[in-house]
């Protein structure tokens, strides 16, 4: 356990103050099986802090009502409340216009929609994708199906025994057929932050755009997408302290404005007869009907909090928290982390000497400490470590240092009872 | 260890967990199944020797899983052995029963003998599956089942 004084002053280095942010999450302050809840499962999904949950209320209290084209006052407010969302939205990841910001259910819709559309359109026979050994199964199966459809080739590029995507291997596979690459920025099982810049440089020589999941990055790096040169970007709501069933594609104007539509169905036109229909202008033109609202409103006031606490303040203490967790927990005789690359998130994922990983996750429940176990969506690399599963325990903002002194208390046990 | 964490996870589990019984392939096998649980991972694959009586000569099982999975196919295939197939089904009434039956529902734990230990199972919702899948596979086997079996079929 860290001595008081260092804490202390390691806090103040940090510059973070984590019971300020913990009062701002009620959901923390709550016993599980007779003992305070450490939440450290933020890798599937974050906690929300009042402010988002004030703002759903203060829309369904006070604003509901459907957007775009109502001519009365709430209307008028709501579409005023949506489309600030888009622009804060816009503004976070420095995106060029807001046009270019589309409100989807989450990464795993965005992906689909740049799948079904993007290369519905341009993928031929015969034609290759690239993605990455370390893909989300949503990052994967989208891929598949249009791949399937249009006799494509679904291209993968290894990752070593760190977890860390193979540059080199990637050079040999992209060329000429390749349509369009689709990496994880950072990987939720491994926590491996992807050299995303090279590998965005390396196909667009090649004039290949690229597809960025940042589902687990939004809440721990800082996404400029001017900067990145990414042509696609997608990412969730929930796990960035934002409402569940809410997410964000973003695309550069020019490739959005020559994408067929996705759904069909309101909002997404501007003239409709029986023989012909004219699509709306971006971003609509790809958000056919009644989008979720209040998941847009709840996005919105999450970037606000993130930002005004501070996301390079988060990252740093997250990244204090992880190095703190993984020297710790890398002590235990019979633990093994599994993801070791230097650049990492904070996600830990780990197995256990002769103990399965869901008997971890059930002891580890009786001490209030939530954390997920299984192939977390990425059998790929469960394969490659051969692994069938791993225990994972992901920090966010709210988490403390002592927090990672019960969880390597209970590890600790486990190995007792097991072993 | 709490209340329900120990009646779970009971010595006689953690002991089969450790050092499981039967746990080989056996050659030439009257039938085998492979089971999965895709919600989990955990797969088995349960081999058994059938003599002319319809008699379980021998039965064995590989595979990965946690504590409780592994430990119940550990358990099943030492409790099946030598039992004939009606009696091995008259087993798995018993042990389905016993892991779905309601938490309020008295169970005459006795009777159970050694499958008593899997008795903590029912308060774990998320665990019934685990402890169900060589059980499941079993079973199939038996029934002349030929493809895989998976605990999300029915």
């Amino acid at each position: 356990m860290l001595l008081k004084e260092e804490n202390a002053e390691l806090k103040k280095q940090l510059d973070f103050n984590v019971e300020k942010v913990r009062s701002d999450f009620p959901i923390l302050s709550q016993l599980v099986h007779g003992k305070p809840l450490v939440y450290l499962d933020n890798a599937a999904t974050t906690q929300k802090p009042l402010h988002v949950l004030h703002s759903l209320e203060n829309y369904y209290y006070k604003q509901n009502a459907n957007i775009h084209r109502g001519v009365h006052a709430l209307s008028q407010e709501a579409t005023e409340a949506f489309e600030s969302s888009r622009i804060k939205v816009k503004k976070f990841i420095n995106a060029l216009g807001k046009n270019e910001i589309i409100f989807t259910k989450g990464t795993t819709e965005s992906i689909n929609l740049v799948a079904q559309t993007y290369c519905r359109k341009v993928l031929n026979e015969g034609d290759d994708i690239i993605i990455s050994e370390m893909e989300h199964h949503s990052n994967i199966v989208p891929w598949q199906l249009i791949c399937e459809e249009k006799k494509a080739n679904l291209k993968v590029i290894p990752i070593n025994e760190t977890g860390e995507i193979i540059l080199e291997e990637f050079e040999k596979l992209i060329s000429e057929k390749t349509k369009l690459v689709s990496v994880v920025y950072a990987s939720n099982s491994l926590g491996t932050v992807n050299p995303v810049k090279e590998i965005i440089k390396l196909a667009h020589s090649f004039n290949v755009p690229v597809l960025l999941d940042a589902a687990q990055a939004v809440n721990h790096l800082e996404l400029d997408v001017q900067q990145l040169d990414c042509d696609f970007l997608a990412f969730s709501g929930h796990k960035l302290y934002g409402p569940t069933g809410i997410g964000i594609l973003y695309g550069k104007i020019n490739l959005l404005e020559n994408m067929p539509p996705y759904q069909g169905g309101g909002d997404m036109i501007s003239r409709v007869t029986f023989q012909k229909t004219t699509y709306n202008e971006l971003p609509h033109k790809f958000e056919a009907g009644t989008p979720n609202i209040a998941g847009a409103i709840g996005l919105g006031a999450a970037i606000d909090y993130v930002s005004n606490v501070g996301l390079d303040r988060i990252a740093r203490y997250e990244n204090s928290l992880l190095e703190y967790a993984t020297n710790k927990i890398s002590t235990l005789n019979g633990l093994r982390v599994i993801g070791t690359s230097k650049n990492k998130i904070s996600v830990l994922s780990f197995v256990l000497d002769n103990v399965h990983p869901h008997d971890v996750g059930t002891f580890l429940d009786f001490e209030g400490i939530a954390i997920r176990t299984g192939h977390h969506c990425t059998q790929p690399v469960m394969d490659k470590f051969k692994i069938p599963a791993t225990s994972r325990a992901s920090f966010g903002m709210y988490n403390t240092f002592e927090e990672v002194d019960v969880l390597y208390n209970g590890l600790k046990k486990i190995l007792e009872v097991f072993n | 260890m709490q209340k329900e964490l120990r009646e779970l996870y009971q010595q006689v589990i953690l002991d089969h967990n450790k050092s499981p019984r039967n746990f080989r392939k056996i050659e030439n096998p009257t039938v085998s199944l492979e089971g999965h649980n895709p919600l989990c991972g955990d797969n088995v694959t349960i081999y058994i020797q059938l003599d002319d009586n319809e008699l379980i000569k021998d039965i064995s099982f590989q595979g990965s899983g946690c504590a409780i999975s592994k430990a119940s196919a550990s358990l099943m295939t030492s409790m099946i052995k030598g039992k004939s197939v009606d009696e091995a089904k008259v087993l798995f009434e018993k042990f389905h029963h016993l892991v779905t039956a309601k938490i309020d529902e008295n169970i005459d734990l006795e009777e159970l003998g050694k499958l008593a230990v899997f008795s903590g199972v029912r308060e774990f919702p998320a665990r019934v599956k685990c402890a169900s899948l060589a059980w499941h596979t079993m079973i199939k086997a038996l029934e002349g089942k030929k493809e895989k079996v998976s605990t999300e079929e029915e």
